[in-house]
């Protein structure tokens, strides 16, 4: 379970993130919208603390992130993250952006790692790319990739910040199928997304944000369809017009 | 007229063991001035990433009191300022030594720093988002990764280095100028000389140059 008391960031004096409180429950997948600079990606980057919030408290099932010290990166490992640009390691193959981080954390031995990556690959049907560099795949390749990485952790929490935003038209579907899977299996996923017709088709919940608060929360049927605050209004049917 | 003829070969048999000395002295004090000068540049460069104040404003003013003075001066400075310093003379070659390796250590530092800062910070971010740790992050990550733009530039600070000792000259440690100098007046000839030791940084440098565009090649075919 993720828990958010009176979160706040600041870049400088810029007040990015003001106050958010917010609950997610094991399995719960949650779509974040609002439009860009409404602070959306910060929030999800507080949640690994990738940003450090400039005050308020995240727990992650129960644990104060701010209270780790240097078991933050044991926590880490239990929180996948998907990046807009994909950052795979150039340097190294498929597999080897896949395996590394459980073999690096002593999670799994190189043999089980590899063994758990050709699985990964196989389900991303993405077998034949394993032992080509990274430069050589498709934006739509690269991100699911980069899911199979973060996946090859067994986390219990997926963040993805804008995972289709730097892809060609044609890829989008090609990711958002893959994380359409893995919601149905349970897996507790965050999406910051622009894609309104998978977050009202795939999220649980949807979360609105504007100006760095949370305008609205409902479930994603209710918040598409019944938008109760002036603001969320004003923002669907500017993304919904066409 | 045989080879044995021209000025210059007769110039470099009849004077060939200064030449020898000042190619010993020469090599000798680049190696080490380029292994200490490595080893301090680097460590300088953890300085000047550090996301401490203190170890990060040392490093900058080092760095650039270094790069923003004249090698001849420092050279004499060390030399010199040994013994109001610490209290005792030391010789040339150390002087030298100490003065080439310190000054090279802040190209070294630059150069490591610039390279780790070219790569993307996304790299990092996806690695700590994955629970690696900053260590192996920097070690798996960031570094082979920086190595392809440090390579390069780390190749022409060494050759700069190789020139620059030849300004241990001027505090009388006998290396190859020191040698061409010796030469010059001995033999009366003011021009050939010179020649003979321009030719022979030359292969130094040109030799260095090639083995790490060797290097290079052999890096960039690991991807």
């Amino acid at each position: 379970m993720i828990k958010i008391e009176n979160l706040n960031k600041y870049f400088g004096d810029k007040h990015i993130l003001k106050d958010i409180n917010l609950e997610i429950g094991d399995g719960e997948v949650i779509g974040l919208i609002g439009p860009s600079g409404s602070g959306k990606s910060t929030l999800i980057r507080c949640m690994n603390f990738l940003e450090l919030p400039s005050s308020g408290n995240v727990y992650i099932d129960g644990k104060n992130m701010a209270k780790l010290g240097k078991e933050i990166d044991k926590a880490r490992q239990h929180i996948g993250m998907v990046f807009q640009h994909f950052h795979l390691f150039p340097h190294k193959t498929v597999l080897e952006n896949i395996t590394l981080a459980p073999i690096l954390t002593g999670r799994l031995s190189k043999n089980q790692a590899e063994e758990k990556a050709l699985e990964l690959l196989e389900t991303m049907d993405l077998l034949d790319k394993k032992e080509v560099y990274p430069d050589s795949l498709s934006g739509g390749q690269k991100q699911r990739i980069a899911i199979a990485r973060s996946l090859a952790m067994d986390p219990k929490i997926m963040l993805f910040d804008e995972v289709t935003s730097a892809l060609d038209p044609e890829m989008v579907g090609e990711v958002l199928n893959v994380m359409k899977g893995l919601a149905s299996t349970g897996m507790t996923m965050i999406v910051v997304t622009h894609e309104m017709a998978f977050a009202k088709q795939v999220a649980d919940r949807v979360i609105f944000m504007s100006d760095g608060e949370i305008v609205e929360v409902n479930t994603a049927v209710e918040l598409f369809e019944n938008p109760q605050n002036l603001r969320t209004k004003e923002f669907l049917s500017k993304v919904l017009e066409y | 007229m045989g080879v044995k003829d021209l000025n210059i070969i007769k110039l470099l048999i009849k004077y060939r063991y200064y030449y020898l000395v000042g190619i010993k002295i020469t090599l000798v004090l680049s190696f080490l001035s380029l292994i200490i000068g490595s080893t301090l540049g680097s460590l300088l460069s953890l300085f000047k990433l550090s996301k401490y104040r203190l170890p990060k404003a040392l490093s900058t003013i080092y760095i650039e009191v270094v790069r923003g003075t004249p090698m001849m001066v420092q050279i004499a400075l060390v030399y010199f300022g040994s013994y109001v310093m610490i209290g005792m003379d030391i010789s040339g070659f150390a002087a030298a030594l100490i003065a080439v390796s310190l000054n090279s250590a802040a190209y070294v530092a630059e150069i490591i720093r610039s390279g780790i800062q070219s790569i993307d910070k996304g790299q990092t971010e996806a690695s700590r988002s994955l629970g690696i740790t900053q260590g192996q992050t920097m070690r798996y990550i960031i570094l082979p990764q920086a190595v392809k733009n440090i390579l390069p530039a780390l190749g022409n600070e060494f050759v700069t280095l190789i020139k620059e000792t030849s300004v241990a000259s001027t505090i009388g440690v006998a290396d190859l100028m020191y040698a061409s100098k010796i030469v010059q007046s001995n033999s009366f000839q003011p021009f050939n000389p010179l020649i003979i030791v321009a030719i022979i940084y030359f292969i130094f440098t040109f030799s260095l140059s090639q083995l790490i565009g060797l290097l290079e090649r052999r890096l960039s075919h690991n991807d």
